[in-house]
């Protein structure tokens, strides 16, 4: 995975609230057992059937920070989502609310979910909708969002992340190897497992 | 100090614990499908790992296969790909696989229940969100994304922080022909599909506790679309019934130190919930969404919201948006809305207990001339006990098809699809935009409501028949 550290890209603002992940990537293209090239799969639906869609305006062209409505991500706990997104050209996604699983997901693969208050999300949709070209800044270093709307004054919107999670995604570490360091544990919790707890080999 | 049952379940489970780390907990049962492993498989195989435990791994296909002329080969060769690539992993890393064909096989969480693999007490993580059908045992089971599935499969762990606790409380007596759908399509409408987000939800009271195996998996199964990472129901006297003399289930001296272990997994009566909700079971009546999301659902008596009645701005956007692509207008009485197809099976209503409900409705009766129905057991083992009970005949007299098992067009990754603007009352357990085919209209409902409206073409409440001619 790779380590993300500070991202200054254009931000599309996504004004919709329960983008589920049949929307992020529909099912059809799950049935790829590749873990990269699902661009042309993203949004697709609305891509397609939706002339307004904000990913088919010119001016979201290059963008790579998404700003989306509440509750982000639920359903299906398809990684696809996360992966979709970042072939997309996307590092970040900003909410109020995520669905936890594509939160979790989206920590594994190395895709940034930032959380804001609603009325910080509304204030950079109205911000980037002013000025599509606008640059923001997203620092995990700092834990804050900058942008300078009309090129005046910064903004600076502080955010929190897990100090475990913030450092694995700094230093861009996966978990298997991480959890390897404490195989004697594993192997102390299996030799103390009930006896009556189920395997799952064929029985004859 | 007092714990709650997800507590005791989370707290039996930590190999590891340490300050500022997420705790590193053992996975009891992992179960794999065609869907969200390739990519795992090909992580280890280029970290050069290995499964850490190919006996406490189970895999099935269900999401690609076909439902009609199972035998032959998959026609779509991206779909049959993908269940090749699942059965060259399973024969390398040594798991068992049900395959098509199988007696074993169906969707993934039909099958773990059937076997006796689910039981109360453990931890159970599948590459799928629907995987909260499991806690209906008293497990913490929950659905991961395709890095963690990689991560269980080469340590049998995953880090994890401390889940919030819920208990969503359901008591009184459920008026005839309200079922566990019912019960969760009102308690996701209340919450909302954020709702249970960062929570494990117990469901508990009375009206609960009343119900056979089979509705609770459905209760728990939809945990998801509360927005909860785990649902659970403490195991009592219906889950050991349930249980006992399954291939998987303890024998002999290990099913009573199982029972006397699984007696205790009880919230303890002074356990503190982060959050309460109470439901009043008698006040409950049919409930269908008329929305894109499932929390969008109202009782069927009911009409078609209108937009303007929603005061929040992005709200009222959400609501326009919904009856756009649903092709709904404001005001229309639920029961008036006319469905092309009915789908009866996904891992939400496809066990027995459902075909059984569907079939008492249409027993003797013809569905409508213009309604397709569709009904798909969900696995091997469902489909053979509804023959030997003779649904298949019922479904098949009453005009419908009965089908192969999988999840079929509960996400329509197989033949099984709405064509565009079709409008269905499913049984299954999302109501997105697209989710049963491109274009798809989709209305979730109970397998009671699913077959009361085969039989009259709109939707329809099973109480309505006795005054609709049929």
């Amino acid at each position: 995975m790779d380590a993300f550290i500070t991202h200054t890209g254009t931000a599309a603002p996504l004004r919709r609230s329960n983008v589920d992940t049949d929307q992020i990537i529909p099912a059809e293209y799950l049935k790829r057992i590749t873990r990269s090239g699902f661009e042309d799969g993203l949004f697709k639906a609305w891509r397609t059937n939706e002339p307004d869609f904000v990913l088919n305006q010119p001016q979201c062209a290059g963008a790579s920070i998404l700003v989306a409505g509440p509750d982000f991500g639920t359903g299906s706990s398809r990684e696809h989502a996360c992966w979709a997104l970042l072939d997309g050209g996307f590092r970040v996604v900003i909410s109020s609310r995520f669905a936890d699983i594509f939160r979790n997901n989206s920590t594994k693969s190395g895709l940034l979910t930032v959380l804001l208050p609603q009325p910080e999300v509304e204030a950079l949709w109205a911000a980037v909708e002013a000025e599509p070209a606008l640059p923001v800044t997203v620092d995990l270093q700092a834990q804050q969002v900058t942008y300078s709307p009309g090129g005046g004054q910064g903004v600076t919107v502080p955010f929190r992340t897990d100090e475990y999670t913030r450092w694995r995604l700094l230093e861009g570490l996966d978990d298997v190897g991480l959890t390897e360091r404490n195989l004697p544990d594993i192997e102390a919790f299996e030799a103390r497992r009930p006896s009556f707890l189920p395997k799952a080999l064929p029985v004859i | 100090m007092p714990k709650t049952l997800a507590e005791k379940v989370y707290d039996a489970h930590v190999v590891r614990s340490a300050d500022g780390e997420p705790d590193l907990l053992y996975i009891d049962l992992h179960l794999v499908h065609e869907v969200t492993s390739p990519q795992a498989f090909d992580g280890l195989r280029a970290a050069g790992r290995t499964v850490r435990r190919p006996d406490l791994t189970m895999a099935t296909e269900d999401h690609n296969v076909p439902t009609l002329d199972i035998l032959s080969p998959i026609a779509d060769p991206v779909s049959r790909a993908q269940i090749e690539a699942l059965r060259k992993n399973t024969r390398e890393f040594g798991i068992r696989l049900a395959p098509m064909g199988d007696r074993d096989q169906g969707i993934v969480h039909v099958i773990g229940p059937q076997l006796g693999l689910t039981q109360p007490g453990m931890t159970i993580v599948c590459g799928d969100s629907h995987t909260s059908t499991h806690g209906a045992f008293g497990a913490l089971a929950f659905g991961i994304g395709t890095s963690e599935v990689e991560h269980v499969l080469a340590t049998q762990t995953l880090p994890q922080y401390r889940p919030k606790q819920m208990a969503v409380t359901v008591d009184g007596e459920l008026p005839p022909g309200v079922s566990a759908k019912d019960v969760i399509l009102a308690v996701i409408a209340r919450i909302g599909t954020g709702g249970g987000q960062g929570h494990v939800i117990e469901y508990r009271g009375s009206a609960i506790e009343k119900l056979s195996m089979e509705a609770r998996m459905t209760i728990c199964n939809m945990s998801i679309e509360a927005g909860a990472k785990a649902g659970l129901i403490a195991p009592d006297q219906t889950t050991f019934d349930f249980l006992q003399g399954r291939p998987h289930a303890p024998q002999g001296a290990d099913w009573d130190a199982a029972v006397a272990y699984w007696t205790t997994l009880q919230t303890d009566e002074d356990a503190v919930f982060d959050r309460e909700v109470h439901i009043d079971a008698s006040l409950l009546t049919p409930y269908v969404t008329w929305g894109t999301n499932p929390g969008q659902g109202l009782p069927l008596t009911g009409s078609v919201p209108d937009p303007a009645d929603f005061a929040d701005e992005d709200e009222r956007r959400d609501v326009e948006q919904a009856l756009a692509y649903m092709g709904l207008t404001a005001g229309t009485p639920l029961r008036e809305i006319k469905v092309d197809t009915v789908f009866v099976g996904s891992c939400t209503n496809g066990r027995i207990e459902d075909l059984r409900v569907a079939a008492e409705l249409l027993r003797g009766k013809h569905i409508d001339p213009d309604t397709r129905m569709l009904v798909v057991p969900g696995s091997v083992g469902v489909k053979a006990q509804a023959e030997a009970e003779g649904l298949d005949r019922v479904f098949l007299d009453a005009g419908a098809e009965w089908r192969g098992a999988g999840c079929s067009m509960c996400l329509g990754m197989n033949p099984d699809q709405l064509k565009p603007g079709e409008r269905s009352a499913s049984t299954s357990n999302r109501n997105f935009q697209g989710r049963q085919g491109k274009g798809g209209r989709t209305h979730l409902v109970s397998p009671s409501v699913a077959a009361a409206t085969a039989l009259t073409g709109k939707l329809t409440a099973p109480a309505d028949l006795t005054t609709v001619e049929v």
